[in-house]
């Protein structure tokens, strides 16, 4: 029952809230809608902290993109036998997820001891912030330790099938109840902050500038 | 050619006298909330100095403004790639931090009425907004003000530095101006070249440079784009704001606040026409000394029989055309000469002029011969307290001769009027070496020094009756949460979009005499 919940409802929960909640952010709330940049305040801790972050999720989401979604299968016939993307998660991933915690420990660290940074600070962002670095050292535990420890244990055989299932409607939490505790709370954390999303300052990932590349500079605007 | 009206400044320097009524009308309007304490959308700088924030004009640090690229136009900052693709977007490395302009600060009053009996009267200590911790107070707004700290800060003055020869800030030797700065509404504005989101943008119909507060996404390149350091981020909202131009006062036809309420009468206000197909072209001359033609060019005469066909086809009314040619801002820069941009050599085309100040004459010339000999005036401008070069670093990217021209025409229109005042002679094809003559003179001076409200402020009204509801909007604020303090007010271009009768919105909002929400 209780895997039913944490495997199935509580996964499809956060989905939803997710999806929902970004559309009704987006609808209600195109003020609170930023970045929140603390950069005016303080500079030099932001930049070495904000940077080692954003430059390694990006890398990170792709690796669990890899990992999770495409099957290993797929991966094999174009050449990407289990060996190889081994050494790639672990070493590649490994890496990455280091330079995540890291610039998390730090960015935590600015954001508690700097005074004006944590008045500044909402319940929202100290949460975020806290669950972030929660997620990414749990996460990185799991790839250099658990995977080392516990070496019989393939999440591509376990998890990545589980997520498919969810994502394609056929979930079944049986896959899940073997899994090694670092990997769950690894993904529990995950999909509660997935439900979080939408209420806090994240939101500003899904407002990359990516056409402002292609945009001309000055924009004017017309009324009538 | 595509011609767009801008409702654009002058500032006659001459005459202000650095009251700061300007900046404090315009905060108590605009900036008096919290996250926008530090901000001053007009704020009033003694120059020399290092102004607000910390020597803004120094490009080479905060790459405000635009460069030539290989004879293209970039923005000094970076491309637009660089800013997504090098990771710029999550650290802004030229972004001034809060401690560049200021750090606004409060006082704890509770104290001076809780404290208990002492020896000694109690004090108000100054407190942090943002940190909320007790502060020794080193730097403020307008910390230097009237010089105060000038034999420190002037040297580090930008302008001065380029200077070649030694500028001595010795008292017997100073010598100081106020500039008065806010928004320049620039004809082609880095801040809105800088902005990802595309949540600036410059207004068709008057060329205000706005931010939309709901686009906005906290990206702070704005910060960065402006050279003139003149778009702020509120560290509450953490969106860009920055000056209006009381758009809401021009639309109605009325000045903007820091222009109404100057008491020394030295702003200006006036309808612009401008060629907007060929700005940057301008913008991106090679010589910074050709900028200030470059943009004058732009300018078009607003008497033109063919400038005034081809703005009816764009779409210019009648009354925009008319007040573009009674506008005391083309008569002060363009047909006067008197007017110049600040800092041309940013290559953002201001649209906030100057009128280049006079001071006093350093040695014996004036007072001695000038009045019997008005020709004296022109070795004595040379020998004036504020150096010309310092004027021209500021003015015209460092060209002497306009600056000179300004300021000879300013002077001789002085002694022509000392000279009719005092019933003296004057000859008057003197004035014909400054290119003028008695009634150009005339009219001059009572543009400049009689400055009558009419004659300063010439407006036309928007036409916002053809696509807006301003009823609707009454009540609302721009800069608030949700967009409005009011219910059941809201976008007065909602209410046009749907096209409701007014029968309809009242039957809809209003029944038994009362008002619902």
């Amino acid at each position: 029952m209780i895997d039913q919940f944490l495997w199935v409802i509580f996964p499809y929960l956060c989905v939803a809230v997710f999806v929902v909640g970004h559309i009704w952010r987006y609808r209600i709330d195109q003020f609170g809608w930023t970045a929140k940049s603390s950069e005016f305040i303080e500079k030099k801790q932001l930049m070495v902290g904000s940077i080692l972050f954003h430059f390694s999720v990006i890398p990170v989401f792709f690796g669990h993109v890899v990992g999770l979604l495409i099957p290993a299968r797929w991966l094999e016939a174009v050449g990407v036998t289990e060996h190889l993307y081994h050494l790639g998660a672990v070493y590649v991933g490994g890496f990455f997820g280091i330079v995540m915690l890291l610039g998390m420990i730090i960015l935590t660290f600015r954001r508690i001891t700097k005074r004006s940074v944590r008045r500044l600070s909402s319940a929202s962002d100290i949460m975020v912030n806290f669950l972030l670095l929660f997620i990414t050292f749990i996460g990185v535990y799991a790839t250099l330790v658990t995977n080392a420890v516990v070496t019989d244990f393939d999440y591509r055989a376990s998890i990545s099938v589980w997520l498919r299932g969810l994502l394609i409607f056929s979930p079944d939490a049986n896959l899940m109840t073997d899994v090694p505790l670092t990997f769950k709370i690894h993904v529990i954390t995950g999909f509660l902050i997935f439900a979080l999303w939408p209420a806090t300052r994240l939101v500003h990932a899904w407002s990359l500038p990516f056409n402002y590349v292609g945009r001309s500079y000055v924009v004017y605007r017309k009324n009538r | 050619m595509k011609i767009k009206a801008q409702v654009a400044m002058v500032m006659n320097l001459d005459k202000c006298i650095g009251c700061h009524t300007c900046s404090v009308t315009c905060k108590s309007t605009w900036t008096n909330r919290p996250g926008a304490e530090y901000m001053w959308f007009n704020n009033v700088e003694t120059k020399p100095g290092i102004g607000y924030p910390k020597r803004w004009e120094d490009q080479e640090h905060y790459k405000g403004g635009w460069k030539l690229k290989n004879g293209r136009l970039e923005l000094k900052s970076g491309t637009k790639l660089s800013k997504i693709a090098l990771g710029k977007i999550f650290y802004n490395p030229d972004m001034p931090e809060m401690k560049e302009y200021y750090e606004p600060w409060t006082y704890n009053y509770h104290d001076l009425i809780t404290k208990e009996e002492g020896e000694h009267s109690p004090v108000a200590k100054a407190h942090s907004v943002v940190s909320g911790e007790k502060m020794d107070l080193e730097w403020g707004p307008n910390w230097e003000d009237d010089l105060a700290g000038g034999h420190i800060t002037g040297p580090k003055d930008p302008n001065i530095e380029k200077i070649e020869e030694e500028i001595k800030f010795n008292f017997e030797q100073t010598f100081m101006m106020y500039l008065p700065r806010l928004c320049e509404h620039c004809l082609n504005p880095s801040c809105v070249a800088s902005c990802p989101s595309g949540a600036m943008y410059k207004r068709d119909e008057d060329g205000i440079v706005l931010v939309d507060q709901e686009a906005c996404r906290g990206w702070r390149y704005c910060m960065t784009g402006c050279p003139y350091k003149k778009v702020y981020f509120n560290w509450k909202t953490n969106k860009a704001e920055k000056c209006t131009f009381c758009y809401p006062r021009v639309e109605a036809g009325l000045p903007t606040v820091c222009s109404e309420t100057c008491t020394g009468r030295m702003r200006y206000l006036g309808v612009m026409l401008y060629d907007a197909d060929r700005v940057l072209e301008a913008a991106s001359v090679e010589d910074d000394q050709a900028l200030y033609e470059a943009q004058l060019d732009l300018f078009l005469d607003p008497n033109d029989p063919e400038v005034i066909e081809q703005a009816e086809r764009d779409g210019i009314s009648a009354d925009w055309i008319e007040a573009a040619q009674s506008s005391p801002v083309y008569k002060l820069a363009v047909e006067y000469k008197l007017a110049f941009p600040l800092h041309p050599e940013y290559r953002t085309m201001p649209m906030v002029w100057y009128c280049p100040p006079l001071s006093p004459i350093m040695n014996y010339f004036e007072g001695k011969d000038s009045i019997k000999n008005p020709d004296a005036i022109f070795p004595a401008i040379e020998e004036m307290r504020i150096p010309l070069q310092y004027l021209a670093n500021m003015l015209t990217a460092g060209d002497v001769e306009p600056v000179k021209g300004a300021l000879q025409k300013m002077a001789m229109m002085r002694q022509y009027m000392r000279a009719i005042s005092s019933g003296k002679d004057f000859d008057e094809t003197r004035l014909e070496r400054v290119g003028m003559n008695a009634n150009v003179t005339k009219s001059l001076y009572r543009l400049l020094a009689i400055a009558k409200y009419e004659d300063r402020f010439v407006i036309p009204s928007s036409h916002r009756e053809q696509y807006a509801d301003p009823y609707r909007s009454q009540g609302s604020s721009g800069f608030g949460f949700g967009g409005s303090d009011c219910d059941g007010c809201g976008p007065s271009l909602a209410q046009a979009s749907v096209a409701k009768s007014g029968k309809e919105v009242y039957e809809e909002n209003f029944y038994g005499g009362i008002w619902r929400d």
